[in-house]
């Protein structure tokens, strides 16, 4: 079978199940008792040991293995939770983590070795001595050890019989108080097996390794050893208590050895697809329970959908115009219902695209507690507005820029802990990671209860790092000095921790939030905190634009940077080494031609006295966009131009009209 | 030419007074001509994007590519869709009508340079009875082309 058509697949589903691991870590921490908790865990645990070991990625398999048998241990309340235990769970998770990601990188597990994590978590097992004996246990030794062989088996004794080879059956006693049966019995099978063919066993093999067994179990096995031999190996196989064997003999008859051999075999390796089988149907339905009706999608299918609808759109606006007059009443009812529908359609695809912003949130809990760790603040990290949904390609950019953010917060902004009590402070720092709606965007807030931003500090900093001129220092207002943050190259944290303040500054989170087409803005107050608000648009993919013609040409204006519409007339333009400017509400505005700038030809705004001019913010910049004619506000899908035309200046991307026609999108702020 | 006696077909093209080949299996379709958007600041023979059901397809004009004169588009004027990995672009050809078969071995390598073609851009002279037939490399003209 070829294992590569469901790697994705498998990557997939582990780093979900790896992020409830997450979530129900951190849940253990803090409610240690929680046995719901603990058997999600376990569940995930298990989960992703089947799903490895059926992908044979035998990392991963081997310490899920080992994290469930001391998830089982806790579990039955033989060890109790404690910070320590939860930690090394948590390096579990990292190594998974880790492993997840480079065998979706590379496809291989990479080279990481579990090992000690392995050490420790036998450690965790082995230094707690087992408290009770179960009930269970105590009624052992009592069941009589005969195998009943069906016909099947009988054959395979017969024929291995014929070839000279032995036939055992083996009862394993287990020491009462082992912990790990399963993994007992895992070792004698896979001991038994150097040796021979296990061909069958009592109980049943996946009652074997769901501990659906007492304290022994009976196997029967063709092999060309003698029995002292594999005896002597299972005895020292510890927790084993007894190993008895016994011949197994059954009338022999006569055929031919060869054939014999390979039915064993054919055999065996029948009775483990079943086993995989099974365990594969019994993931299924735990999956069924939990995930309820989910689809995996492509993006790529989604955008395609975009596409079609787009299209549907179009026709549908086409087939508006289309008969005129001579429309019967049948037709127009028909276009309306199409309309309906269409709109419906569109509302029921971008909806399928947009994600909660959950996703990129659920990992922050894990990411404040081994900052607050490591840095010794005890932080509280307050999430609200999970819930709040947003384009699915904002949702894969935005984690970066949060990350940074809090870091932020939780590095610089918290102070220390005795700095804190000493300004009257809860010892608890508290950071807020806030999301809502906002009309047609999305904001999110990340803020802190820290010391504020210390402009001074920033005006220093920037000062000597050449960012701006001592005398330009001392002009700056509050606001403009903390703007200063965001320039390239400033990082303001005194000690350099591994955290933040790695020379990656502010201005990467900048660059990456414009390119989503939002902004950051910070608010501070001295001694109570900062706040980032970060504003992005609900979806990429469409916007609201105002459309212009500029001579024959259509262009669109995206709406959320026009400031306002106005005409200027021509004869108030004044030019100012060589750039045209216009006094606008007693500022000064400069003047953009559009149509030189985008070499249009035939335009009428060039020699006429009113001028349409749109204005259009940048920050604090604006400046007068000279058009032809307005067509009016519509909402646009944004397509890019691809990477053909990747990089063209002054054009942001394209989209598609009514009348199927492409428009192009100005970028206003490479043209201010 | 390795692959002496495969027959591959061939999309065959007029531009002014010479005929090109494509090979089949890089052109999508192609369209009459159509209304072109222009994009500005794009490479002087890029005429602009058009709408191909949904997508935003650049549109390169041969003609520029390869440096011959303007003519006025006619009837017959086309649109050749072509792909080359994830990149689709169209391409602007005085008429397109006919797809041919040629042979490996009717495939002759391309001579220094062929009118205003660089060299790169051509991967063979195809024989077609008394026609020849300048076979291009979609791949290198398009990577080419690309900013």
């Amino acid at each position: 079978m070829d294992m590569n058509q469901y790697l994705e697949i498998f990557i997939e589903e582990s780093q979900e199940h790896l992020q409830n691991l997450n979530q129900s870590l951190l849940g253990l921490e803090t409610n240690p008792k929680d046995l719901k908790i603990l058997n999600e865990i376990f569940r995930v645990a298990h989960t992703l040991k089947g799903m490895a070991g059926t992908m044979g990625f035998s990392g991963v398999t081997g310490l899920t293995h080992q994290m469930e048998n001391v998830l089982d241990a806790i579990r039955n309340g033989k060890i109790d939770v404690n910070t320590e235990i939860v930690d090394v769970l948590f390096e579990c998770l990292d190594y998974l983590d880790n492993s997840i990601n480079s065998i979706a990188s590379t496809g291989k597990e990479g080279s990481q070795k579990a090992d000690a994590i392995i050490a420790s978590l036998n450690n965790i097992q082995n230094n707690k001595p087992v408290a009770a004996t179960t009930a269970k246990e105590q009624k052992a030794e009592a069941k009589e050890d005969h195998i009943k062989f069906n016909q099947y088996d009988e054959n395979v004794i017969r024929k291995a019989l014929q070839q000279g080879m032995n036939v055992f059956k083996i009862r394993v006693i287990l020491a009462k108080d082992c912990m790990l049966k399963s993994a007992r019995s895992f070792i004698v099978f896979q001991t038994v097996e150097r040796y021979g063919e296990i061909f069958k066993s009592i109980p049943k093999v996946e009652d074997i390794e769901d501990e659906k067994f007492d304290n022994e179990f009976t196997i029967a096995i063709v092999t060309k050893e003698p029995d002292s031999l594999i005896k002597k190996e299972l005895e020292s196989i510890s927790e084993v208590v007894e190993i008895r064997i016994d011949q197994i003999e059954v009338e022999v008859e006569a055929a031919a050895p060869e054939e014999a051999m390979q039915e064993i075999r054919g055999g065996s390796a029948a009775s483990v697809a079943a086993v995989e089988e099974k365990e594969g149907n019994e993931e299924t339905q735990n999956k069924k329970g939990k995930a309820g009706k989910t689809v995996r999608v492509d993006i790529d299918r989604l955008d395609n959908l975009m596409n079609l609808v787009s299209e549907l759109i179009i026709i549908k606006t086409r087939m508006e115009g289309a008969g005129g007059e001579s429309r019967s009443q049948d037709m127009t009812e028909a276009v309306e219902y199409l309309e309906r529908i269409t709109t419906n359609l569109h509302d029921a695809v971008m909806k399928v695209r947009m994600v909660p912003i959950e996703r990129v949130f659920n990992r922050f809990p894990r990411m404040v507690r081994d900052l607050s760790k490591d840095l010794g603040k005890d932080i509280l990290l307050n999430m609200s507005g999970e819930e709040t949904e947003l384009d699915r390609t904002v949702i894969d950019e935005i984690g970066d820029p949060l990350i940074h953010l809090i870091r932020n917060a939780i590095d610089h902004g918290i102070e220390e802990k005795d700095v804190r009590i000493a300004n009257n402070k809860s010892s608890t720092g508290t950071v807020y990671l806030r999301a809502y709606q906002d009309g047609n965007s999305v904001v999110i807030e990340v803020e802190d209860d820290g010391h504020g931003i210390n402009t001074e500090k920033i005006l220093k900093k920037a000062v000597e790092r050449g960012l701006i001129s001592p005398s330009a220092a001392n002009e700056l207002d509050e606001k403009k000095a903390i703007e200063l943050l965001f320039k390239p190259g400033f990082s303001t944290a005194e000690k350099v921790s591994d955290l933040s303040g790695r020379g990656v500054g502010l201005d990467v989170v900048k660059t990456k939030i414009e390119s989503l087409n939002g902004i950051v803005e910070v608010e501070s107050i001295r001694g109570k905190g900062s706040k980032f608000i970060i504003r992005l648009p609900l979806t990429l993919a469409i916007i609201q634009a105002l459309l212009v013609t500029i001579g024959e040409e259509k262009y669109a204006i995206p709406l959320n940077v026009i400031r306002d519409i106005t005409t200027i007339n021509g004869a108030t333009i004044r030019n100012i080494h060589g750039q045209e400017v216009v006094l606008n509400r007693s500022n000064v505005l400069p003047i953009v031609r559009l149509d030189k700038m985008l070499d249009v030809e035939n335009s009428q705004s060039a020699d006429s006295e009113e001028l349409t001019a749109v204005v259009v913010k940048k920050g604090e910049k604006h400046a007068a966009f000279i058009v032809d004619t307005l067509i009016g506000q519509q909402e646009i899908v944004i397509k890019t131009l691809g990477k053909f035309l990747s990089g063209i200046k002054y054009i942001a991307g394209a989209t598609i009209l009514g009348d199927g026609q492409v428009a192009l999108i100005v970028d206003t702020n490479s043209l201010i | 030419m390795d692959a002496v006696n495969v027959t591959r077909q061939f999309v065959i093209f007029r531009l002014a007074n010479e005929e090109y080949g494509i090979d089949i299996l890089r052109v999508k379709e192609i369209k009459e001509m159509m209304n072109i958007t222009r994009v500005p600041k794009a490479a002087h023979f890029v005429r602009g994007v058009i709408n191909l059901r949904g997508e935003v397809i650049p549109i390169v004009d041969l003609r520029k590519k390869f440096g011959l004169p303007k003519v006025e588009e006619t009837e017959s004027t086309r649109i050749i869709i072509v792909s080359v990995d994830d990149l689709t672009v169209g391409l602007v050809v005085d008429s397109s009508s006919e797809v041919t078969e040629i042979n490996g071995a009717a495939i002759e390598e391309a001579p220094a340079a062929i009118g205003n073609v660089e060299q790169g851009n051509i991967f063979g002279i195809g024989k077609v009875g008394e026609r020849l037939i300048i076979l291009l490399d979609v791949v290198k003209i398009i990577t080419n082309s690309a900013i």
